[in-house]
């Protein structure tokens, strides 16, 4: 077994990381950054290196200075856990080059999935159904009007080398057209450093369905089933869970085997997410995570596979402990991300230092938390404190532990989103499992 | 009357979109602050002419920090 991790990431994933290190017996190294000297994460690693300053640009996000703490801690492996530099396939090849092993898929297949259009041509060519779009990307505002026209309003433009909801724009119609590609090409310039888009036809109230797949370096591929991740705003998730309601077994059935061919196809290796538009009982590709997800508990609680434990074990190159039968599912999970935003103001950051953290236990009740009482909670980084887990036999069941949970879940000092969680828990078409991507932010859960 | 441009949020100043002598309508952006990965304008209360920006591009402001001065 790899000896050693470098866990290139902070706060609640390093942590989980950490664990999985730990349960193996493999020696875990934090990096921090001078904001997070007193962040839980320094505290559980074996050893931690200081890497820079607070802006992430000058420590998370530096590949020189991730790869030296590497070196100079004797890292054998590095763990990129999400966001940051996970899905940058220069740190994975400077990984590589720097004779580390990067615990994900080969800096190649990172390229290529992250490349967003080369991405959906890959999947279509794989036989996967993608939403009706402009070819590659589009050039300029006449060929997008052009684009627009062939597959109708309303239309989304989407940033070609970028992910997360950034640079997104959705246009209703054509006179919308030229203020929104001039807005998303700066935005997509500024995230990502390149200005070029492509396009997609809206889907007017889809859902977001993903499936989470494992691949070895045998060329054995699994999935572990689905994950619903509707409830969002900003494009961002807020609740996922698994399994996803209200699908037929037959169709996640057509899901989860399309996403396996796909994963296939580009010969991806390690933990991954294919993440689909569902709309009735139609799917869509969306894009593919080449990365272990935020959401990844849920999974863990319906099928019981550690997946960081299995993404340590792959990187080592050990063949894939399970064959696809003997992936069950059990039960019900529910996952809340609880982020430090003012949901009463569309939820706007809030920063600052938590004076009072209190942690709900209990049967089926997992929480992932990277921040404790006295830490400030900085502007310069996401701002996701911790992820509530409720697992249950059934649906209904595991809804009940959340609302309970949520109630015994006291952060003081910062806002946070656990009243809106709690109304959604409440709420009738969450209950019913009827969730679609756009409803949070069109208000459906407002108090 | 002067009045003071404040910062609705705590952040550090990612861009500044005007200048001084620069006229604003009402909830037009004066400067953008980024916080938690976010991108939030901070927008004129109200019509006027921009006296002055009292924060650089990389500062980090608090809440309710006076950004620009509005005439």
């Amino acid at each position: 077994m790899i000896a050693s991790v470098l866990v290139a990431n902070r706060g609640e994933i390093a942590r989980r990381i950490i664990r999985a290190c730990r349960s193996l017996g493999v020696r875990a190294i934090a990096v921090y950054s001078e904001a997070d000297r007193d962040s839980p994460h320094v505290g559980d690693a074996d050893d931690a290196v200081l890497i820079g300053l607070a802006p992430a640009r000058e420590s998370y996000l530096s590949v020189e200075r991730i790869v030296e703490a590497a070196r100079t801690s004797g890292a054998e492996a590095v763990h990129p856990g999400y966001g940051f530099l996970s899905e940058n396939w220069r740190f994975a090849r400077a990984c590589e080059d720097a004779g580390l092993v990067f615990v994900g898929p080969p800096w190649r297949v990172i390229q290529e999935m992250g490349d967003k259009v080369q991405a959906r041509r890959s999947m279509a060519g794989a036989g996967m159904p993608v939403v009706p779009g402009s070819e590659g990307v589009v050039e300029d505002l006449a060929a997008a009007r052009d684009v627009a026209a062939r597959i109708g309003y309303p239309i989304i433009l989407k940033a070609a080398a970028g992910g997360g909801g950034i640079g997104m724009a959705r246009v209703a119609q054509e006179a919308g057209l030229a203020a929104a590609f001039a807005t998303a090409q700066r935005r997509s310039q500024s995230a990502f450093g390149s200005a070029a888009l492509f396009m997609e036809r809206f889907l007017v109230a889809p859902r977001h369905v993903e499936v989470q797949v494992l691949g070895d370096l045998h060329g054995n591929m699994i999935h572990l089933h689905e994950r619903e991740c509707s409830i969002q705003r900003r494009h961002q998730k807020l609740i996922e869970e698994a399994p996803a309601p209200n699908l037929s077994a037959g169709f996640k059935q057509r899901l989860a085997a399309t996403a396996v061919a796909g994963a296939r196809a580009v010969g991806y290796v390690n933990a991954g997410t294919v993440e689909f538009i569902v709309q009735g009982e139609e799917f869509y590709f969306l894009e593919m995570n080449t990365r272990l997800q935020v959401e990844h508990p849920v999974t863990e609680e319906v099928t019981g596979v550690d997946l960081v434990q299995a993404q340590l074990r792959i990187a080592d190159g050990e063949p894939l402990a399970w064959r696809q039968n003997d992936i069950a599912l059990r039960g019900a999970s529910i996952e809340c991300r609880i982020y430090a935003e003012d949901e009463a103001k569309s939820f706007l950051p809030s920063p600052g230092r938590i004076s009072r953290l209190v942690i709900p236990a209990g049967p089926g009740i997992r929480v992932e938390c990277g921040v404790a009482e006295g830490i400030e909670v900085s502007v310069h980084y996401d701002p996701l404190l911790a992820k509530l887990v409720a697992t249950a036999e059934t649906r209904d069941e595991a809804i009940r532990r959340m609302t309970g949970a949520l109630d015994g879940f006291v952060i003081e000092g910062v806002k946070t989103v656990i009243p809106f969680h709690r109304r959604v828990m409440g709420h009738e078409a969450f209950r019913a499992g009827a969730v679609d991507t756009q409803m949070a932010e069109q208000g459906a859960f407002n108090g | 009357m002067a009045e003071e441009v404040k910062a609705h949020i705590t952040g550090v100043v990612f861009q500044i979109t005007t200048k001084a002598g620069d006229p604003v309508a009402e909830g037009d952006p004066v400067i953008v602050l980024e916080s938690m990965k976010m991108e939030i304008p901070v927008e004129a209360p109200r019509a006027g002419v921009l006296k002055e920006i009292t924060v650089a591009e990389g500062q980090t402001v608090q809440e309710g920090d006076t950004v620009a001065i509005l005439e």
